[in-house]
């Protein structure tokens, strides 16, 4: 069987050559493109060798979904199908990625709910499907407009997640996501989220790797468990099925599974430090409070710092790309000289300020919040006063009744 | 294949699991005419298993893997259930993954290994239980089949949840009584085979594994149909007899009194149109191999 080295210089049927990712992601020259994040994940996925897409339609994750179904019509990917539901397209994912496929697909807020079940399975069977989540409310009444809830359930699955804040961020990330999931000591899913309707249905300027150029074939035989192809000896996989037995021999297996699950999490961090250059941003790390946020709100932390600086308060910002792995080393170190530290969320539940009161020492420090949630926007003037708040400086009130 | 790809290094062959050592020698892969007559004669692609003793999905097991044919080129899809305890002791490909999603999995498999082998035959077998095909999974098994999905779906029907007690499934008779049925199951059995018929299935055929030659007939029909023209169900009755008060001998009994002509499952068949066509090359082919093979036997007992 070929390895993936050896497609590098050969074409694919639609004419795009097989690169060396790292020249691709690097190297190779970009062109600003102004698109909607929507048409960026068309365009990575463009570049991405995909063998199978599966779509189902729930807003804010409809677009991209069928712009990859005009992909397909073109020949850029293997095959391509609308499932019934969430639950089964998720399955239908997971089939594929059995048999030896590049897996793609796209969902949101109550869809990702709805499929809950397969993502430990995934993991679990270590399939490296890479899935985009447009987060958007899971709550009722129902609603369509951008939340992040439900990355916290994604967070317990043993799926790598990361969280995009811009459209390039996620154009890069879709394909540098495939190398550091398929690698063979890591070989997991990933969750690529972003916040729903701000990142999609936004334009932006992006800059994109050349279209001639793809990334290599997805290798099945590089995966640390054996490939459902027959193309491997069909050995009796064990002795006895573990779920029989109520013995130590069955505990310690499913133990020492869910265990290397989680080792193969920490050992995507040393791959995801180089494609991605860390786990998280910095910038002003010394000032006495710094932003810690994921996703759109470090746009809006950027915006609220901004305007704290014209007033000479100076603020520092982590920006924390991937929240599995945890980059708890990282977080405590970018924080160290801080006395405030604020976690503003498009959440109501504050699942990120959990995380970092969790990780720092003396967290006493951390402040969860400013939040919003059920679709509302986080404008920086909130981010800017909860700040001013902390200081102690006197703000004016934002939403005084009859003012 | 044959048996190239599970040869064993001979530098290796000694430390490797006698069973192992047995597959290698005596397995019938990449033998056409395999079927249920090798039962005895040749290493099973099952041996030992975790079932109740004398339950009759034991034999069902032995028969159909005994008559895939194409074994080395064959994943089976599996669910929750009685099946998922025999499925890891199977010598082809299979994957378990949740309860009631199997028809999904096989359609996802079945399109991956279309595209990365769209020269060779790649079968793929769903084999699940009743609870898994009619009740939690119904819908998946219905979507694939009007996607007309090309894999074969087997149903255990044993008419209850056997491996979690006996509880009512939607295949369960109108009347029994079961766990979760206290007075008896209200509603009619779930007629799937007919549902199947109206959700696109080009073969069907609702019967008991008593009969071995029947069931390597019918999965040989359902696997072929499925991989040229499109989705096929077989709906086998394999009787929990833990469940039902049997004893471990009466399964086959059981099977006998249920497959008579006036009962539920009475040998009964659906054949499409271009189903029927392949069956009838598939039976042209299949006689003029063996005229061959006469003429070639005559003219050896000449030439001695």
């Amino acid at each position: 069987m070929a390895t993936q080295a050896s497609f590098i210089g050969q074409k694919n049927k639609k004419g795009q050559v097989y690169t060396d990712p790292w020249h691709i992601m690097n190297e190779a020259p970009r062109t600003p493109s102004f698109f909607t994040g929507s048409e960026v994940i068309k365009e990575a996925v463009r570049r991405a060798s995909c063998d199978i897409m599966v779509a189902y339609p729930i807003t804010p994750q409809s677009e991209a979904a069928a712009l990859c179904g005009e992909l397909f019509a073109e020949g850029y990917i293997g095959d391509y199908f609308r499932g019934e539901s969430e639950f089964a397209v998720m399955s239908q994912c997971a089939g594929a990625a059995f048999g030896g496929a590049r897996v793609f697909t796209t969902t949101a807020g109550p869809g990702t709910m709805r499929a809950m079940e397969n993502f430990p399975m995934w993991a679990g069977a270590r399939l490296p499907i890479q899935m985009i989540v447009t987060c958007r409310g899971i709550n009722s009444p129902l609603s369509i407009q951008p939340d992040t809830l439900e990355i916290s359930y994604l967070m317990q699955t043993g799926m790598l997640v990361w969280h995009a804040e811009t459209a390039q961020d996620f154009y890069d990330w879709i394909l540098k996501g495939y190398m550091v999931s398929e690698e063979p000591d890591v070989h997991l899913p990933l969750a690529l989220c972003c916040d729903g309707f701000f990142v999609t249905h936004t334009k932006d300027m992006v800059d994109l790797t050349p279209v001639d150029m793809c990334l290599p074939p997805y290798d099945p035989y590089r995966s640390p468990v054996p490939c459902m192809d027959m193309e491997c000896p069909p050995v009796r996989m064990m002795r006895d099925p573990f779920v029989m037995k109520s013995n130590y021999i069955s505990y310690a297996t499913h133990a020492s599974w869910q265990q290397e699950v989680w080792a193969a999490v920490e050992r995507s961090r040393k791959h995801t430090i180089r494609w991605m250059d860390g786990l998280i941003d910095t910038e002003n790390t010394d000032a006495d409070v710094i932003v810690v946020a994921s996703g759109t709100a470090v746009s809006q932390s950027r915006e609220a710092i901004a305007i704290l600086e014209e007033e000479g308060i100076h603020v520092g910002l982590v920006k924390v790309k991937t929240l599995r792995p945890w980059p708890g080393e990282e977080i405590k170190e970018a924080t160290k000289h801080a006395k405030h530290i604020i976690v503003p969320e498009f959440n109501v539940t504050g699942w990120l300020a959990r995380e970092v009161s969790s990780t720092v020492p003396n967290n006493e420090r951390v402040h969860a919040g400013p939040r919003v949630c059920g679709g509302m926007t986080m404008p920086p003037e909130i981010i800017a006063a909860e700040i001013k708040t902390v200081l102690g400086v006197k703000a004016p009130s934002l939403a005084g009744r009859g003012g | 294949m044959s048996k190239e790809r599970i040869k064993i290094a001979e530098e290796l062959f000694d430390i490797m699991p006698a069973e192992y050592q047995d597959l290698v020698k005596r397995a019938t892969y990449g033998n056409e005419q395999r079927g249920w007559k090798d039962i005895g004669n040749a290493k099973e692609l099952i041996e030992e298993h975790s079932l109740c003793a004398g339950c009759p999905e034991s034999m069902a097991f032995r028969y159909i893997l005994a008559s895939l044919p194409n074994p080395e080129d064959t994943v089976m899809v599996g669910s929750t259930g009685c099946t998922s305890l025999v499925f890891p002791h199977v010598a082809v490909h299979n994957i378990h993954s949740l309860f009631g999603n199997q028809n999904a999995i096989a359609s996802g498999l079945k399109r991956a290994l279309t595209v990365r082998f769209p020269d060779r035959h790649k079968d793929v077998v769903v084999l699940a239980g009743d609870g898994a095909t009619v009740d939690i999974g119904l819908d998946m098994t219905l979507q694939a089949w009007f996607r007309q999905e090309k894999f074969t779906t087997i149903c255990f029907d044993n008419e209850l949840y056997a491996n979690t007690g006996g509880q009512e499934s939607g295949l369960m008779q109108k009347g029994f009584v079961a766990k979760m049925a206290p007075v008896g199951k209200t509603f009619e059995k779930v007629r799937l085979p007919e549902i199947a018929r109206e959700s696109g299935c080009h073969y069907i055929v609702n019967c008991t594994v008593s009969k071995p030659n029947l069931i390597e007939k019918v999965i040989k029909n359902a696997i072929y149909i499925a991989r040229e023209i499109g989705p096929t169900y077989l709906q086998l009755y394999t009787p929990c007899i833990l469940e039902i008060g049997k004893n471990s001998m009466e399964g086959l009994q059981e099977m006998r009194d249920s497959e008579k002509p006036t009962e539920r499952f009475a040998y009964r068949e659906y054949v499409s149109e271009p189903a029927k066509e392949l069956l009838a090359e598939m039976a042209a082919k299949e006689k003029e191999r063996k005229a061959e093979a006469k003429r070639q036997l005559a003219s050896q007992t000449v030439t001695v």
